[in-house]
């Protein structure tokens, strides 16, 4: 089914490039050379031999901090990836297939939760709940599946009329047999093509917060945070705070270069769609 | 203008009215999740339990949360926001000079970058699918994956420090001269013009693509006229209604994406008011900021629908 000469040259791109970051998120104990916050030189050490890329604000070497600060980024924003996909699809296919009062219910509140910009609610919210990684990926996350819910629900409603759910309801199946048994199977393709455009919303919602000072908090550093720590280099002409903001733009250009190229082939699947 | 365009447009806006008041429940909720109450962080961990009791009463936070929301909406809608409990300063005062800032970058922003958006817009469709086309579609691409302290510090780093020709701090006081103002936001406003660019871009492009396809464009074609009056006569009139569309929304966009920009350019903005508070859990401060942000966002949006209805010809004259 997926043949290897068929994937384009910038999907080949995005795919390594993103295995790359991948690999050093998870291996990154045994990748870096140096540990986390061990401060190894002096203040904004241009790069050497020694430091590949220079140190940071606190002499601390850049590279390790970035290897390791791949793995906060990576893993929260997955996590929140994964929170709103599970909570949005789920409540989008029972809002379709339930319908009423509850589809009502629930697709009012989602357009509440919108009519406020994202950025502006978590800053809101964070304002008084406690700074840690477990807020940061529940408040992302819960933000992010509205726009999940409305896709899901959209498609959900289409796939909700088609004969074999309607065979299966008369054959007596409950509602969560249609959900999960007939409706998720058949939903899975325009949701995995979402997955990706909504992972690079959390990496960027996330830098965004961690860079505002409101996301991980000192010493622990992902990327946004990591341009607020050196950012104040930057007038005195030592990039350093560019390097943390560039490998954002990497991933998230890398894993939108996967995302068009699934979104291409599910589309080509069904005759050209959209 | 006919009664059923005034009747949709009376509509909308009750509708927008109403979203506001939920809204406004809504961040009055968000902010009360946790047990901690005010009293609490005006008077830190270590308050005697009579001390928090007795500024509880003062406060009023023993009354039932319903009561203290109305008390609030009744101040806000009296233009009275409180007082910022970390600095004892009058909210309404100190946010009124901000959101002024504010405005008048996100509107420096759109006189750039909506003529920019459209324009290239064209262009791409003069061109479509030759190599200006596909220029504009990667950069559009780029740019939705650009954070915007990326573009930001970059700006500043090679436009400012390297070359000096901005400043890399967009200090603005009161009766500064016009010129040295624009002078001190020109980074900001690339900044800003870089993120709503793409996605108007891409639109104007689609709206008008959708538009070209229609029969009298064939019959303007078979006419003898050039691809450019094909464009902008016939075309682009008849696409006008989802690129304001577009551009209202994007302008939305940019009063979100002026938080970020703010900081970046230490610029005396709401953004950076309402940052700095959040990081002070400077709860009554957070509350009218998020509420003034939304009540931008909102309006923004229901003139979008207006202008929608409006341009509607089919809404003008009723059967």
């Amino acid at each position: 089914m997926l043949n290897i000469k068929t994937i384009p040259i910038s999907a080949w791109i995005g795919l390594i490039i993103t295995a790359l970051f991948l690999f050093a998120a998870i291996f990154a104990p045994w990748v870096a050379p140096y540990s986390v916050g061990e401060t190894v030189g002096d203040v904004w050490e241009p790069s050497s031999a020694k430091y590949w890329l220079g140190t940071d604000n606190l002499g601390r070497d850049l590279l390790s901090r970035m290897i390791y600060g791949a793995r906060i980024t990576i893993f929260i924003a997955a996590m929140a990836t994964a929170l709103s996909f599970i909570l949005g699809s789920v409540l989008g296919f029972a809002a379709a297939v339930i319908g009423g009062w509850f589809d009502q219910l629930m697709s009012r509140f989602v357009d509440l939760i919108m009519a406020i910009p994202t950025l502006i609610f978590a800053l809101v919210v964070l304002s008084v709940l406690p700074a840690n990684v477990v807020t940061l990926i529940l408040v992302m996350g819960l933000l992010d599946a509205t726009r999940v819910y409305r896709l899901a629900r959209a498609v959900a409603v289409d796939i909700n009329v088609m004969d074999f759910v309607e065979a299966a309801k008369l054959r007596g199946e409950g509602r969560m047999w249609v959900i999960f048994r007939e409706i998720l199977p058949n939903a899975l393709t325009p949701l995995i093509a979402e997955l990706g455009l909504r992972f690079i919303f959390a990496v960027l919602f996330l830098s965004a917060l961690s860079f505002l000072g409101l996301g991980v908090q000192p010493p622990d550093a992902d990327w946004g945070g990591m341009v607020k720590e050196n950012k104040e280099g930057i007038v005195f002409g030592i990039p350093a705070a560019l390097i943390p903001a560039a490998a954002i733009a990497v991933l998230a250009i890398s894993v939108n270069l996967v995302a068009d190229w699934i979104l291409n082939r599910t589309t080509s699947l069904k005759g050209g769609r959209g | 203008m006919s009664t059923p365009v005034l009747k949709l447009v009376a509509q909308r806006i009750a509708m927008g009215v109403l979203l506001l008041l939920a809204v406004s429940v809504l961040i009055f909720i968000g902010t009360q999740i946790l047990p901690g109450d005010v009293a609490q962080s005006i008077l830190g961990q270590s308050a005697t339990p009579q001390a928090l009791e007795n500024l509880r009463r003062d406060m009023g936070l023993n009354d039932p949360a319903y009561i203290r929301y109305f008390r609030w909406l009744g101040g806000v809608l009296t233009g009275n926001l409180g007082t910022a409990l970390s600095s004892g300063q009058d909210i309404a005062t100190s946010l009124k000079d901000r959101l002024w800032n504010t405005l008048f970058l996100a509107s420096a922003a759109a006189v750039v970058s909506v003529p920019l958006a459209i324009g290239l817009g064209l262009l791409a469709v003069r061109y479509r699918n030759g190599p200006v086309d596909k220029i504009i579609s990667g950069l559009g691409l780029a740019s939705t994956s650009l954070p915007e302290f990326f573009t930001g510090y970059l700006l500043i780093y090679f436009v400012a420090v390297q070359l000096q020709w901005f400043p890399s701090v967009s200090t603005v006081y009161e009766g500064m001269p016009f010129g040295e103002r624009l002078s001190a936001i020109a980074l900001p406003v690339t900044v800003l013009t870089l993120v709503v660019l793409a996605h108007m871009m891409r639109m104007t492009r689609a709206a008008i693509l959708n538009v070209m396809q229609s029969a009298y464009i064939e019959t303007a074609e078979l006419k003898g006229l050039t691809p450019f009056q094909i464009i902008t006569r016939h075309a682009f009139p008849n696409a006008i209604a989802p690129i304001v569309n577009v551009v209202m929304l994007n302008l939305a966009f940019l009063i979100v994406g002026v938080v970020v920009v703010e900081v970046i350019f230490v610029y005396p903005g709401m953004g950076q008011y309402l940052v700095d508070h959040v990081a002070k859990r400077d709860v009554p401060v957070v509350q009218a900021c998020g509420l003034v942000f939304a009540a931008v966002y909102i309006s923004l949006n229901i003139v979008a629908d207006i202008v929608a209805i409006v341009s509607n010809p089919r809404l003008r004259h009723p059967k």
